[in-house]
């Protein structure tokens, strides 16, 4: 394998102390390859955001390593970091500022970053995950569920990342929104050679996105599949073949 | 079907924007008795407006009309705001989309499940910290007892979901509208929150609106569907019946499903055909 692009090594993170202790991610592992594309599926709780979130920095309290071209990250993350590296939000609330209008916070980047033509930037990205230019002047709370997650996606690709950790991207959009968002995205990674970690509990759009696939309970990376695996139900572990199964009875009822 | 728990007729919402108003809702009729009523649609194509308008949760400066709105006896259209205090979260409850939003940050998941049950049940503070408690279990949250004690920002996606499913149910409400209440779900406990909202109509006779992008979970569980596009409805069909539909956009949503076992290069995304927005339906 060349050198991983994203490289996790024995990364724990817990909260809370004493009774209220959690280890929401226990020693984890994981290399993607530049131009990759690994999944986290598993059970609700079970440390998916968090690997992420600790990978972004937005929670460096973290042990253990993340390595970026098999380079520590920096504690706190920095600007070139972040230049390198964007995350999509599970809620897309979190990545958007209630009082501002989308076209402020989607500035905001470009301007730190020192990029040119911004408004054509903006109305390019917004137009990418299909909203009409006019969506740019309208605050978070205007907007429909799908639409701010859509937001949500653009300004990740605003600043051209060459990794991306996408926590449930599409969770909130229809199917066919949702198949012209994994559309752009596969493209993007094809012509770009992007890298992406992506968290999803819809195993349709895991399969079609990823290679790799690690499967987490309670904090642990319990195996790691590829996408065929996934299709062709090949889990060693229980609990990864309850999930097959149970996606399959749905796929079954159609 | 007796007396409906639940009729909207000719319901239109539009909301203010930079050039007046613009149509988020252009005339919806359904009626719910005590069933599971789907709603799948288009992304921004007024299903939650839906929701919110028969909770009278809109934005004031929304604009409001309907022939009717009716929870069996009272009209929502008209009924005061203080009653409307009485019946939100009482006689119907909403599970928002973005539930970690909802919920007060300020305060822990308990007190707000304690409060909510305060509100709308005769029980005793010690009373209602036990039924949030069991309640949460119920919603299979592991350790109840920590995550009690968490505030919204501490949960995880699904876990904020779980809780504002338990903290909606308490009250035992007749009409239950559940916005993707399960999008952040993974499938095992997912099946176990649908089983419980199952019951809550089956045994309890509640009726439950479930708002969903999910098409075939929509088929599997609800009974009935209606299918949006654009702030119409474009065609209502029985649950069993949508991945067999006959509406072109609602064959256009079936094809657009990654599939799950085999491999394909590229997602079909469908053409919009402007006729569906014109096509008025009765
Ligand atoms: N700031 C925090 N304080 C306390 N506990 C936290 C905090 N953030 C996360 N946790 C806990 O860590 C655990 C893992 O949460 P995480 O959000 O990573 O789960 P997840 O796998 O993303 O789940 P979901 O699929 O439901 O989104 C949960 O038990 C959660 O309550
Ligand atoms: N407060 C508001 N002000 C202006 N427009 C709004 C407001 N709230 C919603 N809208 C618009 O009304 C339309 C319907 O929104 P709604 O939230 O009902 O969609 P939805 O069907 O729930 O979509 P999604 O599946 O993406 O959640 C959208 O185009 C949205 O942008
Ligand atoms: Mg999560
Ligand atoms: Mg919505």
């Amino acid at each position: 394998m060349t050198a991983p692009s994203l490289e996790i090594v024995n990364l724990s993170v817990a909260f809370g102390s004493d009774r209220a202790r959690v280890q929401a991610v226990d020693n984890a592992g994981f290399r993607v390859a530049p131009g990759e594309s690994f999944g986290i599926i598993g059970e609700s709780g079970s440390g998916k955001s968090t690997i992420l979130r600790a990978i972004s920095g937005l929670n460096d309290e973290y042990d253990g390593s993340v390595l970026i071209d098999g380079r520590a990250a920096p504690r706190p993350r920095n600007k070139a970091f972040f230049k390198n590296v964007q995350m999509v939000f599970q809620d897309p609330y979190s990545s958007l500022h209630p009082r501002r209008m989308i076209r402020a916070t989607l500035m905001e980047p470009l301007e730190i970053h020192r990029f040119d033509r911004r408004d054509e930037r903006i109305a390019q990205a917004l137009s990418d995950v299909g909203l009409a230019p006019e969506f740019a002047y309208r605050y978070p709370h205007q907007l429909s569920g799908g639409q701010r997650q859509r937001v949500a996606v653009a300004r990740a690709l605003l600043l051209e990342p060459r990794i991306m950790l996408l926590d449930e991207p599409t969770s909130a959009l229809d199917v066919s929104v949702q198949a012209g968002v994994l559309n752009l995205l596969n493209t993007l990674r094809l012509s770009r050679g992007l890298t992406y970690v992506m968290v999803s509990h819809d195993l349709r759009v895991i399969a079609h996105m990823c290679s790799r696939i690690a499967v987490m309970t309670q904090g642990r990376i319990v195996e790691e599949l590829s996408a065929d695996d996934l299709r062709s139900q090949n889990a060693e572990q229980d609990y990864t073949r309850e999930l097959i199964t149970a996606s399959r009875v749905a796929l079954a009822a159609e | 079907m007796s007396e409906p728990l639940l009729e909207v007729k000719n319901l239109r919402v539009a909301y203010p924007s930079a050039h007046g108003y613009s149509d988020a809702l252009r005339g919806i009729s359904f009626a719910l008795g005590r069933e599971k009523l789907g709603i799948v649609g288009e992304s921004g194509s007024g299903k939650s407006t839906a929701g919110r308008a028969v909770m009278r949760l809109l934005p004031p400066k929304a604009r409001v009309t309907a022939d009717a709105m009716q929870l069996s006896g009272v009209d929502l259209l008209n009924a005061s705001e203080r009653k409307m205090r009485d019946i939100r979260g009482g006689r119907i409850a909403m599970v928002l989309q973005d539930p970690r939003y909802a919920l007060n940050p300020l305060k822990t998941v308990e007190s707000q499940i304690v409060e909510s049950c305060r509100i709308h049940t005769r029980a005793s503070r010690s009373e209602a910290r036990d039924r949030a408690l069991a309640m949460l279990e119920d919603v299979r949250i592991r350790d109840p007892q920590r995550v009690a004690r968490l505030y919204p920002h501490e949960l995880s996606g699904g876990m904020g979901q779980r809780v504002m499913i338990a903290m909606m149910l308490i009250p035992s409400p007749e009409l239950v509208i559940a916005d993707e209440p399960t999008s952040a779900l993974d499938v095992t406990v997912r099946g176990q929150i649908l089983d419980i909202l199952n019951e809550r109509v089956e045994a309890q006779g509640a009726g439950l609106i479930f708002i969903s992008h999910d098409l075939p979970l929509v088929g599997d569980f609800c009974d009935r569907v209606l299918v949006m596009y654009g702030g119409q409805v474009m065609e209502e069909l029985a649950a069993h019946e949508l991945a067999r539909a006959t509406h072109p956009y609602t064959r256009a949503l079936n094809a657009s499903l990654p599939p799950l076992d085999r491999r394909v290069e590229e997602l079909i995304v469908p053409e919009h055909d402007p006729e569906w927005l014109s096509e008025r339906r009765a």
